[in-house]
């Protein structure tokens, strides 16, 4: 199927600005679905709030724009509801692990089946570049202007902390990855999260002095390397890419519905325990 | 056949209702005084093939009976005031959303963790304007187990019916009290379904089309029909609109699809009232206190009457202005700061003889307490 079978053309254009990576993971999705062979009515796509979370609207889904951070609570009573749904929840940086940090967590430890995608711009673009939890120290924002002095943490550790049976991350410059990640991620029976580093020229580029959006996708080149690389250890600095962890644990609505087994075996005399 | 005779605490009651009604999904989080109805929902629900969830929080517990309802489910969430205050915001969003779902409130003491075990009724006003924004919404309440089942029942037809959040506004006295419950049989009490699209594939649906009854048919996620939902101000599709004249004709039907319909929504019950001298207000646990005081001053003569709201928002305020037209004194029974009287004092030609009686201390209001504010009204001394 085409590409632009996928999308609602009514909704554009987007809102995007030029040089936004978001627009390179929107194209990435449909192709790894593209190439999965996924019926469109199959597939839900959960999002909240933010530039990242328009991406819902734009897709030919059935789509669920939801309020700031709450993404993956409002897709758990979906999917818990409806497994057969493949069930796809784009967020930010800031709408996945500021605000929504304690869903994100929770879904990872139940490894509820559905894919997590964080485009981590390192920035809160929408409201006009404020510092999110994943700018890190000595960045410049439009509430940290003397440098910010919060930490960032790392997504890959805390999914893998939190409990998530496939973690991966990629950036939009490579793009190739980025589908075949994608791809793995939604075919992946559990929680999965893929970390996409996406380049914010606008707010988080011009604050930090990053050059134009084909600079910041350069320094995603320059920056990144293959998990385990001889680059990695010759510069421990640079950011690993690629699939962290892929395992199989028991998948939350497939043991609900063993509860559901043993519920309905039960005879009714049997008291609550 | 004889009856199904039980003998629970009121958030079995609730249960028993909702499951009557048809609910087969519940997520929530622990708080008291509600926690009995999530700890029964995980033993019944999957027991009929339904689904239960702990969440993390009642944030996220609000959020996931919602997406669980666009999955075609008849869903519920229960919780208490610090957990309802958290709920705020999804439950504008199933406003604006128009989604199907239930949220129980069984009320304690406030502000804050106020007083967990002891009870209130603090929340009344917070129902009704605890999220942000223009917005209609109904709520109900009970005082006693045959009609928490019912109104139970009634919320889950009154959100499909007007596809909208519906609050069940109980209390810690009947929430935990003991008493009887008479089940009713299957088909006894009716119950209202999902009004589902009859758009066939391939043809327009337009999800936030009303028709000319002014209902919404739903198509469920999963189903032949893909649509956005969004709590964007949204156009019969369900795509983002700031136009104003999409703006301001969504945010009206939000309103008048429940507040034209006050008189459908509204439910009461009427004690004594054809020639009540003074009229009692009451709902919730109060009203038992409030009804004992009617019963037993009547054979004394005094033309006492109560009116007994099941039905807090929409606010009654024909009803009220109806009862109270001939009343010399309207005595106002419940326990908070007087959320109802506030109302009340509106509907009424009169607010001069609009009065409170109510406790605030987590204790039941009695009957003599409301006795004691009687007798001040009546001239009678303190």
């Amino acid at each position: 199927m085409p590409v632009k079978d996928y999308i609602r053309e009514r909704f554009f254009p987007h809102l995007w600005c030029p040089g936004c990576g978001h627009g390179i993971v929107l194209n990435a999705l449909i192709r790894a679905i593209e190439k999965l062979g996924l019926s469109k009515n199959e597939i839900a796509m959960v999002s909240g709030i933010g530039c990242s979370s328009r991406i819902s609207g734009y897709v030919d889904f059935h789509t669920l724009h939801t309020i700031h951070g709450r993404a993956l609570a409002f897709a758990t009573g979906l999917k818990l509801g409806l497994p057969s749904l493949n069930v796809i929840v784009p967020m930010g940086d800031g709408d996945a692990l500021a605000i929504g940090g304690n869903h994100f967590i929770h879904a990872a430890r139940r490894n509820i089946e559905m894919t997590a995608i964080i485009m981590n711009n390192r920035i809160y673009g929408m409201t006009g570049g404020q510092y999110s939890p994943l700018s890190g120290y000595g960045t410049m924002a439009t509430t940290a202007p003397f440098s910010n002095i919060d930490h960032d943490f790392d997504v890959v550790d805390l999914s893998i902390a939190a409990g998530a049976t496939f973690v991966a991350r990629t950036t939009t410059f490579h793009v190739h990855q980025l589908i075949d990640i994608l791809q793995q991620a939604i075919l992946h029976e559990g929680f999965s999260v893929v970390e996409v580093l996406s380049q914010c020229p606008t707010y988080f580029g011009r604050k930090n002095k990053m050059g134009s959006a084909a600079d910041m996708m350069t320094h995603y080149k320059d920056q990144t390397t293959p998990i385990g690389s001889k680059a990695k250890k010759e510069n421990p600095a640079l950011i690993e890419r690629g699939v962290f962890v892929q395992k199989e644990m028991p998948e939350y609505c497939k043991e609900y519905d063993k509860i559901i087994e043993r519920a309905m075996g039960r005879s009714e005399s049997t008291p609550i325990s | 056949m004889e009856k199904k005779i039980l003998f629970l605490q009121g958030n079995e009651a609730c249960v028993e209702g909702a499951l009557y009604a048809g609910l087969d999904f519940f997520a929530g989080y622990p708080i008291t005084p509600s926690t009995e109805i999530a700890e029964q929902m995980s033993f019944r629900l999957p027991k009929i093939g339904g689904k239960f969830i702990q969440m993390e929080d009642e944030i996220s517990s609000v959020c996931a009976i919602i997406g669980a309802s666009l999955a075609g489910h008849k869903v519920m969430t229960a919780t208490s005031g610090p957990g309802f205050s958290l709920m705020q915001e999804a439950l504008g969003y199933a406003i604006m959303t128009e989604i199907p779902c239930v949220i129980v409130n069984v009320q304690r003491g406030g502000p804050s963790t106020g007083l967990p075990t002891s009870v209130s009724q603090g929340d009344v006003n917070q129902a009704r304007w605890g999220t942000h924004g223009d917005h209609a919404i109904i709520a109900l309440t009970a005082s006693n187990h045959q009609d928490v089942f019912l109104m139970t029942v009634e919320a889950f037809n009154l959100a499909e019916t007007y596809r909208t959040p519906v609050i069940l506004l109980f209390d810690e006295v009947v929430a935990h009290m003991r008493e009887r419950l008479v089940v009713p049989e299957k088909d006894e009490v009716s119950l209202v379904h999902r009004l589902r699209t009859s758009v066939k594939e391939g043809v327009d649906y337009h999800p936030y089309l009303p028709r000319e009854d002014g209902r919404l048919p739903m198509s469920d996620f999963g189903g032949v029909h893909r649509y956005n939902v969004t709590g964007l101000f949204h156009d019969m599709w369900g795509f983002p609109s700031s136009n104003p004249g999409v703006v301001q004709g969504l945010l009206r039907h939000l309103m008048d699809k429940i507040n034209n319909n006050t008189n459908r929504i509204n439910r009461f019950k009427k004690y004594d009232l054809d020639d009540a001298e003074v009229v009692l207000i009451s709902y919730g646990s109060s009203a038992r206190s409030a009804l004992h005081v009617v019963q037993n001053r009547r054979p004394r003569g005094e033309r006492l009457g109560l009116l007994e709201l099941q039905t807090l928002w929409p606010f009654p305020f024909d009803v009220v202005r109806d009862v109270c037209r001939n009343a010399r004194f309207v005595l106002v029974v419940e326990m908070n700061m007087g959320q109802a009287l506030q109302s009340v004092k509106l509907a009424v030609d009169e607010p001069g003889k609009v009065f409170l009686a109510n406790r605030i201390d987590g204790s039941f209001i009695t009957p003599t307490d409301i006795r004691n504010v009687l007798r001040v009204i009546q001239g009678k001394g303190v």
